[in-house]
């Protein structure tokens, strides 16, 4: 049975969008009756917040459409066979990037031309020696953290993630048209465009996650960042696609993805919680004990402001996981999954936000209804992008060589 | 009269097809012994589910309390220890320094302890004497067990024909 998408599912995505922009506008409205003029350092106001906002949900949907790339990426690179009946879910999840793509071009084009101030560096007055704002040490990156050089890679990253997805995306169809003759040479071929793929995915992630969110606090730096960013972004795309699989199984659909592949997926959600926590864990505390002042500030706001956000990240992330997901029973219940995923789906929001907001907001950033709005608004885009997506083709591949393989896939 | 009988199997696949076959009839298999596990024969000979899994949980928790409790004794009450300017006055002002430790002593105990649980529940400890009925079901063959007294309803000559007609490479009691 084909999955279409129309009627009630495609309303309930509009609803979530038109639900998320009237929160976003009652928020922001609220928020700017109770503003005073001149509150924070930060210059910009409630106009920042909302960016800050817009910039948060982006950035995050953009990363749970990209683990989607990645992942499938790794699945060919690795010879994977199991997971060969979510492939149209995870094309699905990836076909997201370009809109994603264009809500951060959108933040960051607004930025460049001053209509918020989330990159403390786009500000010229702190290379000029001569100006009260004269900034030594951000002056000094400036070799590589210019706005030309950094456009120039942001065009790049997404240029690159795009080309690759929509290469993946079009190998997948000629696969299915073409006879079972042609299924090695496709196969071949993706596993190439695959290894190139991580290799550039390797470099860039860690690239990106400097130029767009560490560079908000410019001032420091953590060479493990990239890899935090990227495993975050990484179990957020694990649990969305096993979300949207869940959902499609209780629609009567993907009646072949059977409790061992479910049991998989579910410890791929449990294991790469595990990977963020360790790497969260691992930058937080070799800054920790080292405490030196001008590493230890990154903290430092994140835990004196934003207390119950930075603690609470830790505990939804890492304890609810590792304790609820443990079970071989747990990980095949899907109503179970579906309770946990979306808890660390959130939790793994709250975790960019907590990263972007303390240097773009300074202490006063909270979460209330303009983040929440922008959020629900992000996630009825992201359904409507991703659920059309899927729509379009069939639920399971043809022709794949590990069809059969991940057909049959069976473990205890 | 020897308590068992045994069929020897050259191939995994053979082995699990002969199982069934002979469960079909109404006989009780012992045991299987084979080099490495074979998938799905859990299944096929009813198997309970292991609880390894939960005692490995119980030692991790054990070891991640000692681990805790050993270090607040170590470093906070007996000899508080100042390294690096570190408050060492409670535990939990020094938690993250006791992070790594406490998980690589939780990994530690929870691996060890499902290794020897293994072995003890196996009766598989060092130098214990080897209870395998056929030096090569530890290399490539694979043997299935039965026992005489389990099987009391079905004659012997009718055991020994339904593990002919499975294939077996050799039946031998013991």
């Amino acid at each position: 049975m084909e999955y279409l998408f129309e009627g009630k599912a495609k309303r309930n995505t509009f609803i979530l969008m038109g639900v998320g922009i009237l929160l976003f506008i009652i928020g922001a409205l609220a928020a700017s009756m109770g503003h005073h003029e001149g509150d924070g350092g930060h210059g910009g106001g409630v106009g920042q917040r909302l960016w800050v906002s817009i910039f948060v949900s982006g950035f995050f949907f953009f990363g749970v459409s990209l683990a989607a790339l990645f992942f499938l990426a790794v699945q060919y690179a690795a010879e994977a066979g199991w997971a060969v009946v979510f492939k149209r879910i995870m094309e699905g999840v990836m076909a997201y990037l370009p809109v994603g793509a264009l809500t951060l071009v959108i933040v960051f084009l607004v930025g460049s031309l001053g209509g918020h101030h989330i990159y403390h560096w786009m500000d010229m007055n702190l290379y000029d020696v001569d100006h009260h704002d004269y900034d030594q040490l951000i002056a000094h990156k400036q070799p590589y953290l210019n706005q030309i050089f950094w456009w120039i890679r942001t065009i790049a990253y997404l240029a690159i993630y795009i080309l690759f997805m929509r290469a993946f995306r079009k190998r997948s169809m000629e696969e299915d048209e073409l006879g079972t003759e042609n299924e090695k040479g496709i196969f071949i071929k993706n596993q190439t465009l695959a290894a190139i793929f991580l290799v550039l995915f390797g470099y860039t992630s860690t690239t990106f996650s400097w130029d767009w969110i560490m560079s908000i606090d410019t001032h420091w730096f953590s060479t493990i960042f990239g890899w935090y960013i990227f495993s975050g972004m990484w179990i957020s795309g694990m649990v969305m696609i096993t979300l949207i699989t869940i959902y499609l199984k209780s629609k009567g659909h993907m009646e072949f993805v059977n409790d061992s592949h479910m049991h998989d997926i579910g410890k791929w959600v449990f294991g790469v919680s595990f990977l963020w926590t360790y790497l969260f864990f691992c930058q937080f505390m070799l800054y920790w004990y080292s405490n030196i002042p001008e590493e230890i500030t990154y903290f430092k706001a994140r835990i004196d402001d934003y207390t119950w956000i930075f603690w609470g990240t830790m505990v939804v992330n890492f304890i609810f996981p590792m304790l609820l997901l443990m079970s071989k029973d747990a990980k095949r219940n899907a109503g179970f999954m579906v309770f946990v995923g979306c808890i660390i789906f959130f939790g793994h929001w709250m975790d960019v936000f907590m990263i972007v907001s303390p240097g773009a907001l300074g202490p006063d950033g909270t979460i209330g209804l303009v983040e929440i709005g922008s959020f629900i608004a992000f996630l009825g885009l992201f359904l409507f992008v991703v659920l059309g997506a899927i729509a379009k083709r069939p639920l399971l591949v043809k022709n794949h060589p590990y069809l059969e393989e991940s057909l049959h896939h069976h473990i205890n | 009269m020897t308590k068992a009988i045994y069929a020897l199997y050259d191939d995994d696949e053979v082995m699990v097809d002969g199982a069934k076959a002979i469960l079909a009839k109404n006989v009780r298999i012992k045991d299987v012994y084979s080099p490495f596990p074979i998938h799905g024969l859990e299944n096929v000979l009813g198997i309970k589910w292991t609880r390894l899994a939960i005692n490995a949980f119980l030692y991790g928790l054990t070891a991640l309390c000692l681990a805790l409790f050993g270090m607040s004794f170590f470093m906070i009450q007996d000899w508080p220890m100042n390294i690096g300017g570190k408050p060492n006055f409670d535990l939990y002002q020094n938690l993250p320094a006791f992070i790594p430790i406490t998980f690589e002593f939780t990994v530690l105990c929870a691996a060890h302890g499902m290794a020897i649980t293994y072995l003890i529940r196996n009766w598989t400890l060092p130098g214990v004497k080897a209870r395998n009925p056929h030096p090569r079901t530890t290399d490539d063959h694979f043997a299935i067990e039965i026992n005489w007294e389990e099987n009391s309803g079905v004659s012997s000559d009718d055991i020994k024909s339904i593990l002919q007609d499975t294939k077996p490479v050799e039946i031998f009691e013991k």
